[in-house]
């Protein structure tokens, strides 16, 4: 009898950690959204286009690239959900958000970059997705994801009119 | 050195090509930040360890292909390309290419 104590902690534990997890990554998850909602409203005149960006009034005074990354996972209970929709397939609803994050985010840095720079626009921007594995090399499926968002900063001056 | 991702340099002209030039680096993951980065698994949300390991990685690549651009007389590199791939358990190569050219 002396075994049920072990056995009763072997089952309560990764019960914990769910609870846990998603207590704690709701609330980063909610967090998170709220602070990019704030900063993409504050650089919403910032122009950002993914094709090459020519404008008309302005002239072009100096360019570079510029960057902005983010690595992000997922947390144990998300993993877990998604462990069960993975047995009968369809959506993973529970990844979509972290991908949506992460995306927002390396946008956001991206922009704050070209900012920082001193550039007034970002032309051609690209994304990319790097799965990152993990080291211990547990086959848990750890769910980190890079997201690059990268383009062109420009330097912009208004054109002195035409003189006549 | 002027790095752009549109095929050329905004505002300015482009007076001649010298191929691709590519910069990379292999990247392995510091002890410590892997379990930082553990226990981030649980909970969700930004590995900081490894956003800052994976810029720092970048940089290096890019300035790789910039000194490599610089030695065969270019002064701009245009349509540049950035690739990450895991090549092992924990180390992720960082790639960075692109056309060197010089601009006026």
């Amino acid at each position: 009898m002396d075994a049920s104590p072990s056995m009763l902690v072997q089952l309560l534990m990764p019960l914990a950690l769910l609870i846990g997890a998603y207590f704690i990554g709701n609330a980063i998850e909610k967090k998170h959204y709220r602070e990019l909602r704030v900063r993409e409203h504050a650089s919403r005149r910032f122009i950002t286009v993914t094709f090459p960006y020519e404008p008309r009034d302005e002239e072009i005074v100096g360019s570079t690239l510029v960057t902005g990354s983010v690595v992000i996972s997922v947390d144990y209970f998300k993993r877990f959900l998604a462990g069960l929709r993975m047995l009968f397939g369809g959506r993973i609803k529970s990844y979509e958000p972290l991908l949506d994050r992460a995306r927002r985010e390396a946008i956001m840095r991206m922009k704050e970059d070209a900012r920082a720079g001193g550039y007034h626009a970002v032309s051609n921007m690209r994304l990319e997705t790097a799965r990152i594995a993990s080291s211990s090399g547990n086959n848990k499926g750890t769910a980190a994801v890079e997201i690059l968002a990268f383009g062109t900063g420009l330097k912009l001056r208004r054109r002195a009119p035409a003189t006549p | 050195m002027i790095l752009s991702n549109t095929e050329n340099i905004p505002g300015k002209t482009i007076q001649e090509f010298y191929g691709v030039v590519t910069g990379s680096t292999v990247r392995a993951k510091h002890i410590g930040r892997d379990i930082m980065a553990g226990f981030k698994n649980i909970v969700g949300g930004e590995l900081k360890g490894y956003t800052e390991l994976l810029n720092e990685a970048r940089q290096e690549a890019v300035e790789r292909m910039e000194a490599q651009a610089k030695s065969v007389g270019a002064n701009a590199v245009v349509n540049v390309r950035f690739t990450t791939s895991s090549v092992a358990q924990g180390a992720a190569e960082l790639f960075a290419y692109g056309t060197a050219v010089k601009v006026e």
